[in-house]
């Protein structure tokens, strides 16, 4: 007989791998993409196959370079590059979403040890070097022109956002049918709600992400900015649809390494982002304060995992 | 059937593969030629040998003494002449003073020492049986059960449950025990709770198991201190504490035992082996063993003499239809590989299983992602991951911090991790360096 493999219990695993979940947020990802480039053209196409591009190439390449094993088969930089590309806008100049993949991996991930190691999300981090480096080209919104979507999208106005707008800027605020579904300037990403819900109840569904990052962030949000809005209700509904709430609360906010992992932990994850978001939209500089907000709960992660450990089976409360 | 309501937090849902031998009646495996029999096969002091090479033995004749409280004596399973006495391999890992024993076949017994009234037995008379029928916790920890049965003043005992949860994958034996012979499992327990003087009997079997449920159920009716308790299917369902819990919503405390909460915890088997000391005054010198796999030709439950070899074992069930990949004492979830098929069935081993390659995977492990899996999983609600950096730098301090000791080993952290890693293993680990530094330190 060949020889017996011993090894240490469990002798059976589960099914799931790392490659898998990440296929998953791929696919979860991927109506909302569809839907940009329906909209956008073949811009927002090719700024999504920049990002991935770019993201994956420089994985690969830093792996060479310290002679890593190469692991871009665990799909982690395809969605980063898609997350980073998702978080432009349309009108970005192509080397935009290459330098930002390049820096979301290279810096955000690699140099803080790879994969799981990163302690802010790698594409709002990037996301927030571009926006300081280019502002101009970085906030260039473009609104689609559905009715001349043939001629692709040198027709797209420029335009503010609906957040924008809501915030005092020119411009005239669309529909609420239109911020739902997508008709509306705003990130590759973040245009249509209705997308990323669709893929944010395919990674519910398939347990890659729990509720409660998203629950409590959207809800959060929703209810300061109603109550401190000034316009009630129509406030509160417009900032969950018109920019990258969605986008954030489901896809960035919950990014594995870079948020708390016990539950109680998550809630606070999602409330300290809907009050920074609120914060920040009503009273900030900028009429979008997701990305800062996920950013600055990131960093407080581990804090956070720290005060919120679980209490053990069994456990008594020790008398001194 | 009802959904079990009765669970604990936690837990993972591994693949049952139970259906290889589920419905496979139990038969008595052929009985070798020559057996091994380990003088430790049970937690605490191992045996010292009442025989030596030359004599001849009978099946049942006491051949182990054992040194110590915590321990139990080992008896012969075959009749016949003592070979040698030498180290030889363990199921439990590395090597252990065995007494082997050449079968004349003949399977001449120990006329058995059956009480006239067992009602008039007192609790000490009935323990004293069972100490000296060998009887350990048949579950697979080997627990001597005397032990168990002997609370101190101070622990007052109100409850006896039996686990016929049966949570590994693959595993039948206790299943078709409580299929075929529940009344040895009532009269056990009836035994048990004599023993202690409990008047509140809970006998705990999985919901994926209804013909076991339906058995138990009709052996115990008419038993006004009985309960059989449907539990939700889930692993690691039979762990003691988790077990408890669900029956009782009683907690065991952190680095507590049963006791403390007034409760004591059997296997099915252990009970059924109680009976069978008392009743029939028949020590403890066979087991049900399921023999399962996808590389053995014949999955059987097979009524096995203790010291017969895994290789005779899987002789008698046809042989191998595959090379096998890996050879596992217990179930996959906590059983322990094996590095040949020669070393002998003790009073623990649950169930043999030959696994092909395929069915043995084995993941190269990958950077840990966070996802946390594991914290969600953790039937203790440790958090595995840090736990294991902590284990992997070393670090002993924190390890404790985050209660390592805590830790019940059932492996549902490994079993989930999608990044393949060694969760459980590193715990283990880790847990053995920080019993080793408090025995340093309590004797320095």
């Amino acid at each position: 007989m060949s020889m017996l493999t011993v090894t240490s219990a469990p002798h059976i695993r589960s099914k799931d791998s790392v490659s898998r979940i990440m296929l998953d947020v791929v696919l979860a990802l991927l109506p909302a993409g569809i839907f940009s480039v329906y909209l956008y053209g073949t811009r927002a196409l090719l700024t999504i196959i920049l990002g991935v591009a770019s993201a994956v190439l420089t994985e690969a390449l830093i792996q060479k370079l310290t002679k890593k094993p190469v692991t871009i088969y665990d799909l982690s930089a395809v969605v980063t590059g898609l997350l980073l590309a998702y978080n432009l806008p349309p009108s970005a100049p192509w080397w935009l979403p290459v330098i930002g993949s390049a820096i979301a991996i290279a810096l955000v991930k690699h140099v803080f040890g790879g994969l799981g190691n990163n302690f802010m999300n790698p594409a709002l981090a990037a996301r927030a070097i571009l926006l300081a480096a280019w502002p101009v080209q970085m906030t260039s919104w473009i609104i689609p022109n559905t009715e001349s979507i043939s001629s692709a999208t040198a027709d797209a106005v420029s335009s503010a956002t609906p957040l924008a707008i809501l915030k005092g800027a020119e411009g005239v605020l669309p529909s609420l049918k239109d911020a739902i579904i997508g008709n509306i300037g705003g990130t590759i990403g973040e245009v249509s709600a209705v997308a990323l819900l669709l893929g944010a109840a395919y990674l519910l569904y398939r347990k890659v992400i729990t509720w409660h990052i998203p629950a409590a962030y959207i809800t959060t949000t929703f209810v300061l900015v109603t109550l401190l809005g000034g316009r009630g209700l129509e406030t509160g509904i417009y900032h969950i649809f018109a920019g990258g709430l969605i986008l954030g609360a489901f896809y960035m906010a919950t990014d594995y390494s870079s948020s708390p992992i016990t539950v109680k932990g998550k809630l606070i994850m999602g409330i300290g982002c809907g009050i920074l978001t609120a914060v920040i939209r009503l009273y900030g500089g900028y009429p979008e304060g997701v990305s800062y907000s996920i950013l600055l709960m990131n960093v407080a992660a581990p804090l956070i995992d720290k005060y919120t450990m679980p209490r053990v089976f069994g456990e008594v409360k020790q008398h001194a | 059937m009802a959904k079990g309501l009765f669970t604990f937090s936690g837990g993972v849902h591994p693949p049952h593969r139970k259906h290889y031998t589920e419905d496979i009646k139990v038969e008595p495996c052929r009985v070798p030629d020559i057996v091994v029999i380990p003088m430790q096969q049970h937690i605490g002091a191992p045996c010292e040998p009442l025989v030596k090479p030359g004599d001849s033995v009978k099946v049942g004749q006491k051949i182990g003494e054992p040194k110590g409280f915590v321990s139990a004596p080992v008896h012969s399973s075959v009749s016949g002449v003592v070979k040698s006495i030498e180290m030889y391999n363990s199921p439990g890992g590395g090597k252990v003073l065995s007494v082997i024993i050449q079968n004349d076949g003949s399977d001449t017994r120990v006329e058995p020492d059956i009480p006239l009234n067992i009602d008039l037995l007192s609790p000490a008379q009935l323990k004293k049986i069972v100490l000296e029928a060998g009887i350990v916790g048949m579950g697979g920890a080997a627990f001597p059960t005397h032990v168990k049965l002997s609370p101190p003043a101070d622990k007052k005992i109100d409850t006896v449950i039996l686990n016929g949860a049966e949570c590994e994958p693959y595993l039948t034996s206790d299943y078709r025990l409580m299929v075929e012979s529940p009344e040895q499992i009532i009269s056990g327990l009836k035994i048990i709770m004599k023993i202690l003087g409990v008047s509140s009997g809970i006998i705990g079997i999985e919901d994926n198991k209804p013909k076991a449920l339906q058995s138990v159920k009709a052996a115990a009716a008419g038993e006004q201190n009985i309960k059989v308790v449907s539990l939700r299917t889930k692993y690691p369902q039979g762990a003691e504490k988790q077990l408890i819990y669900a029956l009782t919503k009683r907690m065991v405390p952190s680095g507590g035992l049963p006791m403390d909460i007034g409760v004591v915890v059997n296997n099915v088997g252990t009970a059924a082996a109680i009976h069978k000391a008392v009743d029939l005054g028949e020590p403890l010198y066979q087991r049900i063993v399921t023999v399962s796999g996808s590389a053995v030709k014949e999955p059987k439950n097979l009524l096995v003499r203790i010291g017969t070899t895994f290789r005779d074992v899987i002789d008698f069930c046809g042989g191998l239809v595959e090379e096998p990949a890996k050879v596992i004492s217990g179930g996959p979830m906590m059983g322990i590989a094996q590095h040949t098929l020669d070393v002998p069935v003790v009073k623990g081993t649950s169930g043999i299983l030959v696994l092909t390659k395929k069915e043995a995977e084995l993941p190269e492990p990958s950077a840990c992602i966070r996802c946390g899996r594991c914290v969600e999983v953790c039937p203790i609600n440790l958090m595995p991951l840090q736990l294991s950096n902590a284990a992997l730098k070393g670090i002993l301090e924190e390890a404790e911090a985050l209660h390592a000791m805590d830790c019940i080993e059932c492996g549902s952290c490994s079993f989930i991790c999608p990044a393949k890693r060694p969760l459980v293993h590193s715990i283990k680990m880790v847990k053995k360096e920080i019993t080793a530094r408090r025995k340093r330190s309590a004797s320095s």
